[in-house]
């Protein structure tokens, strides 16, 4: 047994959320100075620079990358030998939350309640995950999730007769409704299989798959490149301007499922994606 | 491509000039309204309430920066997705609002409602909070204090960069088919 305390945990999720906050990873740079070099029309381009100077300045001056600075959702893996010591794991993560949002200056977006809508001032309650794995060690991912892309999520219940073919069509029908609303270029999560709220969690774990990382699994690695592909045909292009990059990458995470369904969730993520994670 | 430079208040000669797709850098005065500021708006009119400023030849901007650290004007402030503002555009274009500017696809009535008003709608570039907040000179809140980053405040900006997506002929940037 390991014991892990939660002050441990609050403080990386600090460091977490004002890293994301704030700061490009280089791999998400150099697809957007790709993508430049790709582009055509002057807005397309014009929207890729502003989006690569956008980085530069958050990260020089400590303004954050969007003014919408998320819900925070919380992923957590926690080895079943660990013990965890100190305040309650809720209590710690939301800690942190609120220390963070008032610290840097980051926007509190969460209201208590859905339909009364008052402001909580502190930005938590967070969305929090959490999965028993073997081991001991906890794996702590963060997301976070601005409205704008979010509010673009989908649910279809497939027959698990139809074919690829027409899940792909129903992504392609998604991505070009949502247009220039979820800001693209897009990192799209889709979970598939599981029943219907697995299949949404799931299309949001995918995203949490480092971002050069290919499918484990072949079959399913070809086709993430190929929903790429024919997205990238939509001409919906950067903020939706139009242009050749509609999607930065696409994510698929898949579960087992029900002889009579095949669930597909999609949850698109803003041009600005903002993740980290760390295994204490 | 080129720039084209607006001052605000935008006037009527300049809105009709304007073709979607042109990209604009807006100088002067905007006035910052989100979902909560548009219903209160809307309440208050219900009400046969005063609103406590007047929004006659103003261009809204549809956006919820986050708090200004000491010494700075604003924080980020970039746009929000418009198209939740669309059931207020009849109320909003009454008012004498004579631009919106945010991110994304209008629907068809706030298309109709620009051409009748002779308005126009600019988006701005999603998600490029930080770089535009540097193109904010000033900032005051002017009403509805008590909704945090969803109040009302007047911006003073200089060379704030915008596409105009929906024309005042209602010709719309986004209407381009996929």
């Amino acid at each position: 047994m390991r014991i892990i305390h939660t002050d441990i945990i609050k403080r990386e999720a600090k460091r977490l959320i004002y890293d994301c906050s704030f700061f490009v990873p280089p791999e998400i740079k150099e697809i957007y100075s790709m993508m430049l070099t790709e582009e055509d029309a002057p807005l397309a381009r014009q929207s890729l620079s502003i989006i690569l100077e956008n980085g530069e300045i958050a990260s020089r001056e400590e303004i954050p990358l969007c003014q919408d600075c998320g819900s925070v959702i919380f992923f957590l893996e926690i080895g079943q030998d660990v013990h965890i010591e100190g305040s309650s794991l809720y209590d710690a993560l939301n800690e942190a939350v609120a220390c963070a949002y008032q610290k840097h200056y980051l926007r509190k977006s969460i209201v208590s309640d859905p339909l009364r809508r008052v402001n909580t001032g502190t930005n938590t309650p967070s969305f929090i995950h959490i999965d028993i794995v073997d081991g001991d060690k906890i794996s702590l991912h963060v997301l976070l999730k601005g409205g704008g892309s979010e509010n673009a999520s989908a649910l279809r219940m497939f027959r698990p007769t139809d074919s690829i073919d027409s899940i792909i069509s129903f992504i392609e029908e998604v991505i070009v409704k949502a247009g220039p609303n979820p800001c693209p270029p897009i990192f799209l999560g889709i979970g598939i299989g599981g029943t219907a709220d697995v299949a949404m969690v799931n299309s949001k774990k995918a995203l949490l798959r480092p971002i050069d990382a290919p499918h484990c699994d072949p079959f399913y690695a070809e086709l993430e490149e190929r929903i790429k592909v024919t997205l990238n045909k939509t001409g919906v292009g950067p903020l939706g301007f139009g242009g050749k990059n509609t999607v930065a990458a696409v994510f698929i995470k898949e579960a087992p499922t029900h002889i009579a369904s095949l669930p597909v969730a999609l949850n698109l993520n803003c041009h600005s994606f903002r993740k980290g994670g760390i295994v204490i | 491509m080129e720039w084209i430079k607006i001052q605000t208040p935008i006037d009527d000669e300049t809105i009709s000039s304007l073709k979607k797709g042109d990209l604009c850098l807006i100088s002067g005065r905007i006035i910052t309204a989100r979902d909560k500021a548009h219903e209160r708006i809307e309440d208050f009119l219900k009400e046969g309430k005063a609103l406590p400023f007047d929004l006659k030849g103003e261009l809204i901007y549809y956006v919820g920066p986050t708090p200004p650290k000491e010494g700075m004007v604003i924080g980020s402030a970039g746009p929000t997705t418009s198209s939740r503002m669309d059931p207020f555009s009849e109320i909003m274009l009454s008012l004498g609002i004579k631009a919106m500017m945010g991110k994304g696809r209008r629907d068809e009535t706030t298309k109709k409602l620009l051409v009748k008003y002779k308005a126009i709608y600019f988006a701005t570039f999603g998600g490029a909070g930080a770089y535009l907040s540097k193109r904010i000179k000033s900032s005051r809140i002017i009403a509805f204090e008590d909704l945090g980053p969803e109040a009302v405040y007047e911006l003073l900006v200089d060379d704030f960069p915008a596409v105009v997506a929906i024309d005042s002929k209602g010709d719309d940037i986004y209407e381009v088919k996929f």
